[in-house]
């Protein structure tokens, strides 16, 4: 075996048990909450989706910053495989978000500041596909949306401060200020913990299929060139 | 030549071929114009419902606007081989970038001059004060410093137009939400330290933003 499938066995391992406990954890360890009632376990799905479409956006700025001074597709390749999982986390984010605003505040879509924010997020992901769709060739493609992940991840404290200030406070924070329980941190973290594991996972895959996608593509070439 | 000297004949060659051709200041206002009176049919135009909806409407009007003029500010440059003359001179990429920013500043600042007193005329509200004209001379500073280096990714996209806007609007958001917060609290009366959260806001995206771009704009056009 390589390192690439001692990698991949030891995340899909280390994934399966992490989203087998924080099951266990969200579904029969942890007491639910006092105010929102059982709506809240949502909360251990909520947060994660959130994380992940942050730090996708992360992995997308470094490999986007690496592809423009380095010029090696293998970057480019990194970005857009984080890019991929990312928007589908952020899809989550914002559809789980509205499952859990229903009942709290009783309409499917609130302009919560950090709802409002993952939606211009998304909106910023969407721009990253957009513009390597539609350039001339892919090279410059690839250019473009590392142009957009740069600058999209600059934004997104910015975003993230003018929606809060734009909305005021909402109940919402009082769970990240206010402290948690002991337990329900505890569920938090393996959540979280589970959820990033399963990220890197899901990246090795595109990333190694992505790679061996252009291998047959270069290959491909090289018969029709003879 | 210096470095500012580079920018400024860049800004003015931009200047003075616009003057000539009129094309983005002319179109671009009667654009905005249209919009304002757009505005003033969809919403019914009572002095009560405008001050509700007034500071929207003038950002949503100077939003698109700057979409349209920014569109255009790499046309001509394309349609005649101009951005490779450009780039063979011996001027550095951040030359080039700064001075099609500024000269993208001016021709919207020189709508904006125009159509804030209209919309003070036809809305009958104060828009017309220092207060709203700083946030604009920020908010717009804003627009075209990310909105050039989008402008010259788009012109090399398929169906330009349209790449521009979905690039430009989630990136600029914060701007808007601010300009339009700090545009109702002027109306409303506000003093200068009620403006403080959003002005700096504007001006922090501004600043920023303008760094980002300028150090990432030569790899945007260089081939």
């Amino acid at each position: 075996m390589n390192t690439n499938n001692i990698l991949r066995n030891g995340l899909l391992i280390l994934s399966f048990v992490l989203m087998t406990v924080s099951l266990y954890l969200v579904f029969v360890f942890v007491p639910t909450e006092r105010e929102m009632g059982i709506v809240q376990r949502i909360f251990y799905l909520m947060v994660p989706t959130g994380w992940l479409a942050l730090l996708s956006f992360v992995i997308i700025f470094i490999g986007s910053i690496l592809y423009l001074v380095k010029r090696a597709r293998k970057w480019d390749i990194l970005a857009m495989s984080s890019a991929e999982i990312g928007i589908v986390f952020t899809t989550l984010a914002l559809i789980v978000g509205s499952i859990w605003a229903r009942p709290i505040w009783g309409v499917w879509w609130t302009w919560e500041p950090r709802l409002t924010a993952t939606l211009v997020l998304w909106f910023i992901y969407l721009a990253y596909f957009m513009v390597r769709s539609l350039a001339t060739d892919p090279e410059r493609g690839a250019r473009y949306s590392a142009i957009v992940g740069i600058i999209g991840l600059v934004d997104i404290p910015i975003i993230a401060l003018s929606t809060t200030l734009w909305r005021g406070i909402h109940p919402g924070p009082v769970i990240f200020s206010g402290g948690l329980a002991p337990p329900m941190l505890l569920t938090l973290m393996v959540s979280l913990a589970a959820f990033t594991s399963f990220y890197f996972l899901l990246l090795q895959y595109k990333v190694s299929a992505k790679n061996d996608e252009s291998l047959i593509n270069t290959l491909r070439e090289s018969i029709k060139s003879r | 030549m210096n470095f500012w000297h580079t920018v400024a004949a860049i800004t003015w060659k931009d200047t003075i071929s616009e003057m000539r051709t009129k094309e983005i200041v002319s179109s671009v206002l009667v654009f905005t114009l249209l919009v304002i009176v757009i505005f003033n049919f969809s919403f019914g135009a009572t002095q009560q419902t405008m001050k509700v909806v007034a500071p929207g409407i003038l950002w949503v009007t100077f939003a698109f606007a700057g979409v349209l003029s920014l569109n255009r500010l790499f046309v001509p440059e394309k349609e005649q081989d101009c951005l490779e003359g450009l780039m063979v001179c011996p001027v550095s990429r951040e030359a080039i970038y700064t001075g099609k920013m500024l000269g993208s500043l001016i021709f919207m600042l020189v709508v904006e001059v125009i159509a804030l007193p209209i919309f003070t005329l036809l809305f009958n509200l104060p828009v017309l004060s220092l207060q709203i004209v700083t946030i604009t001379v920020l908010a717009t500073f804003g627009f075209v410093v990310v909105g050039t280096l989008f402008s010259a990714v788009a012109i090399n996209t398929k169906a330009r137009e349209m790449v521009l806007p979905i690039l430009f609007f989630p990136i600029i958001s914060p701007v808007i939400i601010s300009a339009v917060k700090a545009t109702e609290i002027s109306l409303a009366g506000g003093s200068w330290s009620s403006l403080v959260p959003w002005l700096p806001m504007i001006a922090a995206f501004d600043a920023i933003f303008f760094v980002v771009s300028f150090l990432i704009f030569s790899y945007v056009i260089e081939e």
